[in-house]
């Protein structure tokens, strides 16, 4: 089916059908956050654990949803385990402009809006840029970022616990 | 006389010279129109729009004529004793509003109890939440079995004390039709109000709310053929005369002074600002166009339907496919919500509209209902009276792509 393809790419499926991390941790030491899509009912659980030094020493996911919220959530998991929250940040933020990068375009801005996370271009997505065709479906963006908007709540908590 | 899809189908413009014939299995969530409902409302803006019941040229009397006239066709079309006891609102989700928060307020206080089922439509239940958070009243709910019905073993019960019941004509999700007389005999014996929840019944099958003996009804035009953007809420003349006004403003008063007004009588009490005139006379044709297919037989051809389907799918997926509700017959409507091979519904649904069948994936505005039924979402195909086999037999075919395309 042409077309699909550039949505469902094959380590897209790979995620899915095996999904890594896949699990819970124990709270404490580890923060357990939920995720919601209201429009399709998919909720997420990250269960993300950040030693002393600021770095992400494991990070497990749960909860259930589609290929591409449950694949982006497990290529998530992969990348930023081992990764310092500052790094996991950024990660983030070069994920969430791929997503946002079709949008802005459609809007005639140069992607470099207020609403636009400003990549760092020494960040490398690797396999995450096999999620890049779901900006030509609009409506699965949201099933892509769920699992990033809610690691970054996890770590925007674990950050006002160490920082006081 | 069975219906002509092919010549309804030539009724209705979005039909029309497509790329790739459009299988449109969605109409629970909300209908297509045909071209004569698209034709008055712009005949309607064209010829004759002024703004209703205010001026007193031809031309705005010409459109207050069009919209009262919308207002006795749809009395009709239910067979309501009068047209003061037809409400225009916005959709079914105003309308139980109104209901919440007029009689509600009027009548419930701290502890008393309404009662819902666990199959509603968030809109007949989250103005009841609100109203718990508003009032403290406590909700009750009546359970859904395992074959996807009502559990009415416990209904004097859940209905002892209560004051108000509020429950679906037919779930959006499951296609149960509820057998709303007893429900109601059960409730007035009991002292409660009834209202019902009738968006999914009221457009596939013919309805008598002086028969069915409810207290309040309600139901929308978008999903029977009318435009978006209008619903109605018919009630008892006398319940509806007591209630007070919900929304404020112009066209619902007799008097305002600066220290207070008097409401006007009804419909127009609960008609407060400029009302939707263009799609009342919009859902006055719908009810023509409906009528002409002939309720009795928009039923029967729906049931030969979702009989076909439950049947086909079942030979061709067998255990691979799960159809949530009742079985195929006269309890069970044209709305189906499958799950498949543990696919999730919004991938099916992605494949499924690669292959130009429309269906919707989701929770339905039904959580509390997806919960009993353990899932977190399902996809839903429903019929109306411009599908056919055919269109089931896309949608087989189309379930069949999507496993080859997800290797399973």
């Amino acid at each position: 089916m042409p077309g699909l393809e550039d949505l469902y790419r094959e380590i897209i499926l790979d995620h899915y059908r095996n999904p890594r991390n896949r699990g819970e941790l124990e709270t404490p030491p580890a923060r357990r956050v939920e995720g919601f899509n209201p429009l399709c009912g998919d909720e997420i659980v990250v269960y993300v654990q950040v030693d002393d030094d600021g770095r992400i020493d494991d990070i497990k996911i749960g909860g259930q949803g589609c290929s591409i919220s449950q694949s982006s959530a497990s290529m998530m998991s992969s990348a930023v385990k081992g990764k310092t929250v500052d790094e996991a940040r950024a990660l983030t933020r070069a994920f969430k402009a791929l997503m946002t990068i079709h949008e802005s375009r459609l809007d005639g801005g140069d992607g470099s809006g207020t609403d636009t996370p400003t990549p760092d271009p020494e960040v490398k997505l690797g396999d995450l840029e096999a999620l890049q065709g779901v900006v030509k479906f609009p409506v699965r963006i949201k099933c892509a970022t769920l699992s990033w908007n809610t690691l970054g709540q996890g770590l925007d908590e674990v950050g006002t616990e160490i920082t006081p | 006389m069975a219906l002509d899809v092919q010549a309804i189908k030539k009724d209705f413009p979005i039909f029309d010279e497509r790329d790739k014939p459009l299988v449109f299995l969605d109409s629970a969530a909300s209908s297509q129109k045909p071209r004569a409902v698209l034709d008055a409302m712009t005949d309607y803006y064209e010829r004759s729009h002024a703004n209703v019941h205010r001026g007193v040229y031809a031309l705005a009397e010409e459109a207050t004529a069009r919209y009262e006239g919308a207002r006795s066709r749809v009395a009709r079309f239910i067979n309501a004793p009068s047209e003061r006891e037809v409400l225009f609102s916005k959709n079914v989700t105003e309308s139980l509003n109104l209901v919440a928060q007029s009689w509600g307020r009027a009548n419930l206080s701290a502890g008393d109890v309404v009662v819902l089922t666990e199959m509603e439509h968030h809109a007949n239940i989250v103005p009841w939440l609100m109203l718990k958070e508003q009032l403290g009243i406590e909700l009750r709910y009546i359970p859904v079995t395992p074959e996807h019905v009502l559990d009415l073993s416990h209904l004097d019960q859940l209905l002892d004390g209560a004051k108000l019941l509020s429950f679906t004509a037919m779930s959006n999700v499951l296609g149960t039709v509820n057998p709303i007389r007893r429900l109601t005999d059960a409730a007035h014996a009991a002292g409660a109000v009834v209202v019902v929840d009738a968006a999914q019944l009221v457009p596939h099958q013919r309805t008598d709310v002086q028969a069915l003996d409810v207290d309040l009804f309600a139901f929308t035009g978008h999903k029977m053929l009318g435009p978006t953007g209008i619903g109605v809420l018919w009630g008892r003349e006398a319940l509806l005369d007591s209630m007070p006004p919900f929304l404020g403003g112009g066209g619902m008063i007799r008097e305002v002074r600066l220290d207070g007004f008097t409401p006007d009588e009804l419909p127009h009490k609960f008609e407060a600002g400029t009302p939707p005139i263009a799609e009342a006379v919009g859902l006055g044709v719908a009810c023509d166009e409906l009528d002409r297919y002939g309720m009795d037989e928009v039923w029967a051809h729906e049931q030969q339907i979702t009989e076909y389907a439950i049947r086909t799918l079942a030979e061709r997926f067998g255990d691979d496919l799960v159809v949530f509700g009742p079985p195929a017959s006269d309890q069970r409507g044209g709305v189906l919500s499958l799950g498949f091979k543990g696919l999730h519904p919004h991938d099916i649904t992605q494949v499924l509209d690669h292959s130009g069948v429309c269906v919707r994936a989701g929770h339905h505005c039904a959580k509390p209902l997806m919960k009993c039924l353990g899932v977190g979402a399902v996809v839903r195909a429903s019929f109306y009276v411009y599908n056919d086999t055919s269109d089931v037999d896309a949608l087989a075919d189309a379930l069949q792509a999507c496993s080859d395309f997800f290797g399973l």
